[in-house]
Formats: C-alpha cells, structure tokens, sequence
C-alpha cells in the first residue's frame, strides 16, 4: 500500500491562484457590471484562501484575523458598489460597462 | 480523507468560479458564486479556521449574495444577455491568455519558494489551531487585543458605507417629481 497523500500548503496556494485567475478573465472578459463584480468577490475569496493557508502553514493567527478584515471590507465595498449599478441603472436600463464610457466627458 | 475532501472541495469552487464567469444569466452566474464559497468554506475548515468558515457561509453566501440577487431582482437583469457577441475583437483570447499566464507565473512563484512558505516541522500538521476552541479564542485575542484599532476603524467604514448608499440609492426630491 502506497504512502496516503496528503494536501500541502502549495496545493492550496495553487488552488487560491487559479481562483484568483478565473475572477480576473472574468473581470476583463464579462460586460454586465454585476458579473464583473461577482468576479471582484471570487478574488477576494480567493485571496481569504490563501491568508488561511499561510496562518495555517506558519501557525499564525494573524492571517485569519486579516480575512475577517477581508469579509469586512468587502460586505462594505459591495453595499456601496451596488448602490451606485442600481443609480446607474436607474437611468439607463440595461447598461453594460461599455455604455458607461460616456463618463470620459 | 484529507485528500478526499480537498478534492471535493477545491473542485466544488474551481467549477463554480467557472460558472460564473461563462453563465450568460447573472441569476446562475450568483448560484455559481455560492458554490464556490462554500468550497472555500471547506477548505477554510479543513485548515482549522472554523469561525471564518461560518462567517463565509453567514455573510457572504447568506448576505452578499442574496443582495445580488435581490439587485437583480429589482433591475430586471435577470435575462440571459448574449455571450456570442464579442463587442472587442480578440479581448476574450487576449484575457484568456492573461489568465493563464497569471496562473502559470503564481503556481511557479509556489512552487519554486515550497520551503520558504512553510515552517519546517510545523507545516499543515501543525496542532497549534486545531481545536475549534482554540480557533475562536486565539481569533478573538487577535482581533480585540493586537488589531483593536483596526477593528474600531472597521465600524467607522461600515457607518460610512451604510450613510453613503443611502445617499446613492435615494431618489432626490426633483426627480421623484419627474418620474410621476
């Protein structure tokens, strides 16, 4: 019988990476300003990720307390991110990010 | 087992962070969302960070997500928009090739500092946060006793947030008028 094969610190830093990656094509590739958003959250998970597997890997707590700042920010940062898609959308239904050039001036 | 559940964990929110990118319809692309956290959430468990695993689950896929929904709900996007057209020639090869290059430059980056990320002998089979207890308690400690300030700042954004959305979302006065 073969030794078990367990996860080390790097599987779950490469996993984080590749999360992290997704929610970057996803932020270029996507026009409807909420996809892009729900692709700004799997970003910012995928950093959570990896701020769990150092505080694991090094025994430090402190790298959980800088998530639950993370969740924090977050909650915060998409109240008021979709607070202003609903202005926006308020006065011009069915904007994509494209439309919102005119704000060049 | 360890192996069994990082798998099924890791698949669960690599499959959903897919979905949410290439779902035309943002109703399926949030469901996807919410896949994916609870993979994280797993794997956050699995790593001994137990609390941070319920408030994944509470805030995020409890919260977040269904103020998304409730977003889309309200403005009508909930229809499939056209994945087909490309309004920038190339962007989507281009992306494509940007994230792949992002994922082969960070799983290098891993790979070649493995021993520097790691404490040797401590590792994942580190005892240190194990217990649930433990975890709480030394979080606890953590948050209240060396990041005390920022967690007092923490409530000052959240305020700030609050009062600046309602500000955003509120129809002012003129424009009620010319709505009716």
């Amino acid at each position: 019988m073969s030794a078990v094969i367990e996860p080390t610190t790097s599987w779950f830093l490469i996993l984080s990476a590749v999360l992290f990656s997704v929610g970057t094509v996803g932020v270029m590739v996507r026009r409807n300003p909420l996809v892009m958003f729900m692709c700004i959250e799997l970003m910012l998970n995928a950093v959570n990720l990896s701020f769990v597997t150092f505080a694991r890997a090094r025994a430090d707590i402190g790298g959980q307390s800088a998530v639950f700042f993370v969740l924090v920010v977050a909650a915060a940062e998409v109240v008021v991110g979709l607070g202003i898609i609903v202005s926006i959308m308020r006065r011009r239904t069915g904007a994509t990010a494209d439309d919102l050039t005119v704000l060049k001036g | 087992m360890e192996l069994f559940v990082f798998v099924a964990a890791a698949l669960m929110a690599v499959v959903g962070s897919l979905g949410v990118v290439t779902r035309s319809n943002p109703v399926h692309a949030a469901m996807s969302l919410v896949l994916t956290l609870f993979g994280v959430a797993v794997l956050f468990v699995q790593q001994g960070a137990h609390f941070l695993a319920a408030v994944q689950i509470i805030v995020y896929a409890g919260a977040i997500v269904v103020l998304f929904l409730f977003v889309i709900m309200l403005l009508g996007v909930d229809r499939a928009e056209n994945l087909r057209i490309e309004p920038l020639a190339g962007q989507r090869i281009v992306a494509g090739a940007v994230g792949a290059a992002m994922v082969g430059l960070l799983t290098a980056a891993v790979l070649t500092s493995e021993s520097a990320v790691t404490v040797s002998g401590q590792g994942l089979n580190s005892t240190a946060l194990d217990s649930p207890d433990a975890n709480v308690k030394q979080l606890a400690e953590s948050i209240f006793g060396d990041n005390v300030f920022a967690f007092e700042i923490t409530s000052v954004l959240l305020l700030v947030a609050v009062v600046g959305t309602v500000i955003l979302a509120r129809r002012l006065p003129k424009q009620a008028e010319a709505a009716q």
